[in-house]
């Protein structure tokens, strides 16, 4: 078996392991613990693809500010394990069986269109930094700033909504 | 020479482990990472087309993703810091006075 | 001055705005200025216009003015045109004329009473109204001008109507002439159905082109349908069975009122429409024959209600409804020019007769009961003289105007070769003249002759009216003698070339109809017509003789004949019941229908509760989708994938719905 579908199992599981962990786990640290650990599955995911550019974008950000964040609020409010609480029967009677069709219906869309014969060869890769720099700045220039506007606008917001008096 | 359904199949399982999580668990900070589950299975799905068509603007829309993720995650924890203090309590089903 | 035609009903409008506007702050003076100054004004632009036609050739009229144009939807258009003709200039002559005197007149009638500026600005409106009516070029403005003269009687009737007794008389005037006019209505659906156009030109243009339709009840076609639908809004507005019920109520309006809507010119208005469709009716023969008989049977009819009636004006009301029947029984029989001419000298000699009789009244303090009159010759001669004058009028006594035009109508029904039955029709009508003499003469005798039923207070009282008030009855009385002599039968005045003047001059209006109807025509000699008019004289004579004795030699025969002939005597008293029968047959069901069912059930269980029922629909609906904000985020996120399971299939529809 070549290389890139060893690899590709081998990521595959531990991202899908990270999720089944994250979402059986009752203690919050260890749901994110999970986390990071789906997040750098996927980003080696994303260099089986090519990507370079976001691979390293995922770990540096992603995993490694985001779910600091994370961790953070966690460690702040000291949150402990759920409570066993259920007050919602909409959540257990509609919608578990209806995200059970959602999968479905998109399992289904894929073997309707399943794309034949399209394999990930390294000879076709893209990604690199330079390119996506470049269209950054060229095509997508107007919503590159506008991203920068929310960054801006969410740094605020976080700050005046955390303070403890305003 | 991984068939590109396979990551496709890959995405969609993790969405649908997203979408669980984000009905069954009761503490926001629970949910909120299954939220950030599903984000990147849809992420996962965007490179992975970007690949099959050769089109760049795929794996730059990923990045746009990437970084309003942030900002959502700045913000919303923010927020649950904010109903901590009010609610003492992280369970979702006790921030529920919002109702008719 | 042919191009201010419009100024003869533009000006009472003028005269009615102001006084509506402003009359109240003004003074009496100023008020009767107004009123008068714009019926007079109005008087000498339609004698400026008649000079102007009379320098003008003969083939210049009919003359279509058309001023704007007032409706337009898709192929319906609607212009404001006035028709000037000879009939048109005729009707406004005698409108403004008679109305002129009759607003000198109220100066000094309704000199007293309140609500003066009110009334002129009323009188002027009519005016208007009337004017429009008879200028009119299409049915749809004379429709307008004949709603306006019924909203006008309605508005005069109740004049006083702080008295239950005006104000349902005004109401009852108003919704007896309703059902009229929805027949009418119905006409002018019906016309525009076949014609395409209410325009006179147009309807008529088109209809002389269509063949006349058999008088027989199952192969009439729309013509016949028409005119009878236009003779019914005829039968409401000018009071004929059995729609007249409302004339008598109305004499609860002041006398001036009476005297120029319910005599000369509102009533007539009927009379001018029959005659200006004539075209219409000469192709029904069946209508023209329905029009006959229904004239002649309200003239008869009429007649025998006002033999035992004690009013005043009770007796002028009934007479005025059997002269309208012999209008109509004219114009059925095909001599539109002879209903025409009746219409005219009656306009004369009831306004006169109505203003006489206000003269009475006034002189009487308030007094309208004849039986309580009597011996007032002496002491009000002008009013006494003129009424006179009026009472020989309309008897039909020999050289006044009365004469000339009854005459000349009963001849036409006699000899018509139109009408069927015409000689019954003549038999009718002759009857009908001898009581008419018969009761003019009773009123005369009881209210001026004989022995005074009086109190002394009202003695006192009596005086003869102001001149202002007088004038107009000299006036009319003049009229009433000599304005018959433009109409002398050719029998009589051919042989000094001033034969059937009238007629001639009316000619060129009605020429086309004349020669439909007269298309088979026997010829009648002289003699017969002479013998048969000098029968009429003969009669109404009797008819004088008859009062004469009951009333002057003899008062006690006429209560032992009231005693003898007692139930024959009670029914007409009390005008064959017909109020009473019309309240329990119609009336009462329709109230009671009104009130249980479309009120009750309709308009509460139905449409309120449909109403209310979607509100409450709506409401329920609200509760129940409010239960949806419980809260809890959970069940929202529940809802959210839920959402998002519809929108992926929508837009993956082509896969997942096969």
């Amino acid at each position: 078996m070549p290389a890139e579908t060893v690899l590709f199992f081998v990521f595959g599981g531990l991202a899908v392991l990270g999720a089944l962990n994250l979402v059986l786990q009752r203690h919050p640290i260890h749901s994110a613990l999970s986390l990071i650990l789906v997040m750098a599955a996927l980003a080696a995911l994303y260099l089986l693809l090519g990507a370079e550019f976001i691979a390293a974008i995922q770990v540096i950000v992603y995993a490694g500010a985001i779910m600091v964040l994370f961790v953070f609020v966690i460690m702040l409010l000291n949150a402990g394990e759920e409570e066993r609480t259920s007050m919602s029967r909409a959540a257990r009677y509609v919608g578990l069986p209806v995200a059970g069709l959602l999968l479905a219906e998109v399992g289904y869309l894929l073997y309707r269109a399943w794309p034949e014969g399209a394999v990930v060869e390294a000879d076709k890769f893209l990604g690199r930094t330079g390119p996506i720099g470049r269209l950054l700045f060229t095509d997508f220039a107007l919503p590159f700033e506008l991203t920068s506007v929310l960054i801006l606008i969410a740094v605020l917001g976080a700050v005046v909504l955390a303070k403890k008096e305003l | 020479m991984v068939p590109l359904s396979y990551y496709l199949v890959l995405s969609a399982i993790l969405f649908g482990l997203g979408v669980v999580g984000f009905l069954l668990k009761r503490s926001v900070i629970t949910i909120f990472m299954s939220i950030e589950l599903m984000l990147n299975a849809v992420n996962l799905a965007f490179v992975a087309f970007s690949y099959h068509w050769q089109a760049l603007s795929g794996q730059v829309f990923v990045f746009f993703v990437i970084v309003v993720a942030a900002a959502e995650a700045a913000v919303g924890l923010a927020i649950i810091i904010l109903v901590f203090r009010t609610r003492a309590s992280l369970n979702v089903e006790r921030v529920n006075l919002m109702k008719w | 001055m042919l191009d201010y035609l419009w100024l003869v009903p533009l000006l009472p409008l003028a005269g009615a705005f102001l006084l509506g506007v402003v009359g109240r702050r003004l003074a009496q003076s100023t008020v009767s200025l107004i009123g008068v100054g714009s019926a007079g004004l109005s008087f000498g632009v339609s004698l400026g216009v008649a000079a102007a036609v009379a320098e003008m050739p003969a083939e210049s009229l009919p003359m279509v003015k058309s001023y704007f144009t007032w409706l337009a939807a898709g192929s319906f258009r609607v212009e404001a045109v006035f028709l000037l003709d000879q009939l048109s200039l005729l009707m406004i002559l005698v409108v403004t004329g008679v109305g002129f005197l009759i607003h000198v007149y109220s100066i000094g009638y309704m000199a007293h009473e309140g609500g003066y500026y009110r009334f002129f600005a009323y009188l002027n409106l009519f005016m208007f109204f009337m004017l429009l009516l008879v200028l009119a070029g299409n049915y749809a403005l004379l429709f307008v001008g004949w709603e306006g003269v019924g909203l006008c009687s309605y508005l005069l009737i109740g004049f006083y109507f702080l008295r239950k007794s005006a104000a349902d008389a005004g109401k009852k005037a108003f919704i007896v002439n309703r059902i009229g006019d929805f027949g009418f209505t119905l006409a002018l659906l019906l016309m525009f159905w076949t014609f395409g156009s209410l325009d006179f030109t147009t309807v008529f243009g088109r209809a002389a082109g269509m063949p006349v339709e058999p008088a027989a009840w199952g192969q009439a076609g729309v013509l016949t349908a028409i005119s009878l639908l236009l003779f019914s809004g005829a039968v409401g507005k000018s009071a004929q069975i059995p729609l007249y019920v409302w004339l008598p109520d109305a004499m609860e309006g002041p006398t001036p009122v009476s005297a120029l809507i319910h005599a000369a010119t509102m009533v007539a208005a009927g009379v001018y429409m029959v005659a200006r469709s004539h075209v219409l009716f000469a192709h029904a023969p069946l209508a023209l024959t329905v029009v006959a008989a229904v004239g002649c049977l309200t003239a008869f009819y009429a007649a025998t209600i006002g033999l035992v009636q004690t009013d005043i004006k009770r007796v002028l009301a009934y007479s005025t409804v059997s002269q309208l029947g012999y209008m109509f029984l004219g114009l059925g029989a095909g001599a539109f020019a002879a209903g025409i001419f009746h219409l005219m000298t009656h306009a004369f000699f009831k306004a006169l007769l109505f203003l006489a009789a206000g003269s009475v009244i006034h002189a009487m303090n308030g007094e309208q009961d004849i039986r309580k009159m009597g011996d007032l010759r002496g002491k009000i001669p002008a009013t006494y003289w003129t009424f006179l004058m009026g009472t020989l009028a309309i008897a039909g006594l020999p050289g006044f105007s009365g004469f000339f035009s009854k005459d000349e109508i009963l001849w036409q029904a006699f000899s018509s070769p139109s009408l069927p039955l015409g000689w019954l029709l003549w038999l009718g009508g002759v009857v009908a003249a001898m009581l008419t003499s018969f009761y003019m003469f009773r009123l005369v005798f009881l209210t001026f002759h004989g022995q005074a039923r009086y109190t002394p207070e009202t003695a006192h009282h009596v005086h003869e009216s102001p001149r202002v008030m007088t004038g107009p009855l000299a006036a009319l009385a003049l009229l009433s003698v000599i304005g018959g002599w433009v109409g002398i039968p050719a029998v009589l005045g051919e042989r000094a070339g001033i034969a059937n003047l009238f007629e001639h001059f009316l000619e060129p209006v009605f020429s086309s109809s004349t020669a439909i109807l007269r298309a088979d025509a026997i010829a009648h000699s002289h003699s017969e017509e002479l013998g048969l008019m000098g029968l009429t004289v003969l009669l109404a004579l009797a008819g004088l003789t008859v009062a004469y004795t009951f009333y002057l030699r003899n008062p006690e025969l006429a209560r032992q004949l009231a005693e003898t002939f007692r139930r024959p005597y009670q029914l007409l008293l009390g005008k064959y019941y017909v109020d009473e029968i019309y309240s329990a047959a119609i009336i009462r069901p329709l109230h009671w229908l009104s009130e249980r069912v479309f009120w009750q059930e309709v308009d509460v269980k139905v449409v309120d509760g449909a109403f209310n029922g979607v509100a409450a629909r709506a409401r329920s609906f609200g509760l129940w989708v409010r239960l949806l904000q419980s809260g809890n985020t959970r069940s929202y996120g529940a809802w959210v994938v839920v959402g998002a399971l519809v929108i992926l299939s929508y837009f993956a529809r082509d896969y997942v719905f096969r």
